[in-house]
């Protein structure tokens, strides 16, 4: 295997960027494949808000209006796909790319070429599963595009599966293979390219956390590969994994599936505590309380994320001792998780805070994902999740933890680095429309969920009993006002890309001086840490 | 330490990462035998013995349990499948015999699988069959019917607190597969 490393292509340094669309296609340049990532998550996230918005429309009010409901199942299924791996997966990746090297003081990320790889694949993996969406939506007699949900369980997806499904299977191998390269190419970087005196425990949050996932990918994107390649053999070449007719077991599917699928809710959620607990000490003016506590408290829960997986599904029939141990370990990350919770909150304690964009974005992170993480909690309790299980109280959950969780953070991010990114200061006006809106409408969108959830409205139907309508109405509401309110965001992003703003100085929101990517101008250039700086 | 260049170290890291990608890919199908060993010591799945028990050892006349007997069909398989006797009371340790109807109405020559599953999970390995139509294939030509017989026992040691099991068998249609490994294999004798 040829492995090009960032020293060994120098010659090539300083002379002068490439151009045009050659620039984007050969990039090796963190910043450039971090900016494609950041570009591409951002485009799925409206591509994904768009199928959100076709749901809400249909539930707006009782009865079939809309789409029809094999519709329904199919935009419920792509846009839990969208926005899980193609909108906060490459998100993260993106900010990996552009702030883990100048966190570290290394000049770029380790095996460049992998990184430009690992960027383009995506773009067709998603041309694939969006493309099994047109073609069946524009095309007469087309069978169905994936409609089993996101979490695909066979034997819907195996046996019941349509004739997609198979591009369904190799989108996710795709998404898989570029996950996996991201990964390999972070914990190449930070273990091989920190600056000198840039110890491990010296290293920021953000990286820390990052490391820390990108471990779980590696660890659990196989494994997801192993499930959708025993579907695409059960399908096509005769086997029975989980076909009861041949010996195998639908049920393993879901063992198979979610445990991949728990690590990946951390895979989602560890970078976003990286980025808030490099914001709030910013605004706090304080220095984050608890560092080397978030350092474990981090791999506590990546570690115990691979051992609660059966709580997505208390009511297969397990017996009582393993409802039990894993309702247990469930209850026990919320440890872990409250030491992060408490650290911010004293981080903020006493500081001289204030309240410039980056930092509302992670009050109402710490404020919001508190609620999306105590609804968790609620559902861990196995007798209770018998009630809950597969109702829009679990969908309430998820969408406070990555919603108001996971996308708020990458929100607070983008204001925090922008002026690092472009140059510029992002609109303060534009930007306060953005979180006043968002914040009230994904409340709205999300809160009342809950009681519909509880109240027995259950999850993936494009219909419901007419008990639940003024609810979802205002739910709907809610859906396109937040849709609607990211408007703002892209206007901001665009005036940054065209440079359209108040010039960023090198250091605008007196961020503390250990924090090295303060360090180099704004906009950060071409190349940085040619020469490594010496961290004391 | 020896000093070693940023490439080597890299690549060091490298090929370790990528062994492990490669070991927990392989461990995603590790989990099918695992999982099947677990099912296996507990009665996980519902899953009973695939093969001929032998009789039971003793017989406990203290306590009657119901057993009762569901049969379904898979999406798509056109037999007729239902059981002849839907429930009866044994004591622990009895033998009994039982039968299921199966009449294939349909007017090709089909092969079929049933799977047997038994609810309460923990029963599942004290329900013993020395005699099953579930160990094999059935084969049914075109509109006829047959009543298949299933011989069991449940084992002494079923715990006390379990006082109705539930056998149910649901049909599979595997004419597919069948006849595509017999023309397989035909093909393979005809090479030779």
């Amino acid at each position: 295997m040829s492995v090009t490393t960032a020293d060994t292509h120098h010659d090539d340094h300083h002379h002068h960027a490439p151009t045009g669309l050659k620039r984007w296609l050969f990039s090796t340049n963190h910043k450039d494949i971090g900016t494609l990532y950041l570009w591409f998550s951002f485009a799925m996230l409206l591509v994904g808000g768009l199928m959100a918005l076709v749901i809400r429309a249909e539930l707006m009010y009782p009865g079939m209006q809309v789409v029809d409901p094999e519709f329904f199942n199919q935009m419920t299924t792509v846009h839990g796909l969208v926005m899980v791996f193609g909108a906060i997966m490459p998100a993260t990746v993106g900010l990996a790319n552009w702030m883990i090297p100048l966190m570290i003081g290394a000049p770029d990320m380790a095996l460049p070429r992998m990184n430009n790889w690992s960027f383009w694949i995506l773009p067709f993996a998603f041309g694939i599963l969006i493309a099994a969406v047109l073609m069946s939506a524009f095309g007469e007699g087309n069978p169905s595009a994936p409609n089993f949900g996101w979490t695909f369980y066979a034997p819907l997806s195996t046996k019941y599966g349509p004739a997609s499904t198979d591009f369904f299977i190799l989108s996710v191998h795709m998404m898989g293979i570029s996950s996996i390269m991201g990964a390999i190419n972070v914990i190449v970087t930070v273990f091989n390219l920190r600056a000198p005196g840039m110890t491990l425990m010296k290293m920021p949050l953000f990286v820390w956390t990052w490391l820390i996932t990108a471990f779980l990918l590696v660890a659990v994107m196989p494994v997801l590969a192993g499930a959708v390649t025993m579907m695409l053999t059960d399908r096509n070449f005769g086997t029975t994994f989980f076909d009861a007719a041949g010996g195998g077991d639908p049920v393993m599917f879901q063992h198979i599936f979610w445990f991949f699928g728990h690590p990946e809710v951390y895979i989602m959620i560890l970078p976003a505590f990286g980025i808030v607990s490099s914001i709030i000490p910013t605004f706090s003016r304080k220095p984050l309380f608890g560092y080397a506590s978030m350092v474990y408290a981090t791999a506590s829960i990546a570690l115990l994320s691979f051992v609660v997986w059966a709580h997505h599904m208390f009511t297969v029939g397990m017996p009582l001792a393993g409802t039990l141990f894993f309702m247990y370990m469930t209850m026990l990350i919320s440890v872990p998780t409250g030491v992060k919770v408490f650290n911010w909150v004293a981080t903020m304690w006493r500081g001289s805070l204030t309240f410039e964009l980056p930092m509302k974005w992670s009050l109402a992170f710490v404020i919001l994902f508190t609620c999306g993480g105590l609804s968790g909690l609620m559902l861990a309790i196995t007798p209770v999740d018998f009630q809950y299980h597969d109702t829009y109280f679990v969908v309430a959950h998820f969408h406070y933890v990555l919603v108001s969780g996971a996308l708020f953070t990458l929100f607070a991010a983008a204001y925090y680095w922008l002026p690092k990114w472009s140059g510029v200061m992002p609109s303060k006006l534009l930007g306060e429309l953005h979180f006043w809106n968002s914040l009230l409408s994904v409340n709205l969108l999300f809160f009342p969920m809950h009681f519909v959830g509880l109240a027995g409205m259950p999850r993936r139907y494009a219909d419901y009993a007419l008990q639940f309508a003024d609810y979802n109405w205002w739910i709907s509401i809610g859906g396109f006002w937040f849709g609607l309110s990211q408007i703002f965001f892209l206007a901001v992003a665009v005036r940054c890309a065209m440079k359209k703003g108040e010039p960023a100085p090198a250091n605008p929101w007196d961020a503390p001086e250990e924090d090295l990517e303060w360090t180099v101008p704004s906009p950060a250039p071409f190349h940085t840490f040619d020469t490594p700086p010496v961290v004391k | 330490m020896a000093e070693q260049s940023l490439q080597q170290r890299n690549r060091k890291t490298l090929t370790k990462l990528v062994i492990g990608v490669v070991a927990m890919f392989g461990f995603a199908f590790a989990m099918v035998p695992l999982y099947n060993v677990l099912c296996d010591i507990t009665g996980l799945n519902g899953k009973t013995n695939s093969s001929a028990a032998a009789g039971p050892t003793a017989l406990d006349e203290d306590r009657l349990v119901t057993v009762q007997f569901v049969a379904s069909n898979s999406r798509g398989m056109p037999w007729e499948f239902a059981p002849e006797t839907r429930s009866l009371k044994i004591h622990p340790g009895e033998i009994k015999q039982v039968s299921f109807y199966v009449k294939n109405p349909t007017g090709e020559h089909m092969w079929a699988q049933t799977v047997p599953s038994v609810s309460p999970g923990v029963a599942a390995q004290y329900l013993k069959k020395t005699q099953c139509f579930c160990f094999d294939k059935q084969q049914l030509d075109a509109g006829s019917d047959e009543s298949m017989p299933m011989i069991f026992y449940l084992d002494p040691e079923i715990p006390r607190h379990v006082t109705t099991v539930t056998l149910s068998y649901t049909i599979f249609d595997i004419t597919d597969r069948v006849e595509a490994e017999q023309s397989a294999e035909k093909k393979d004798l005809a090479a030779r």
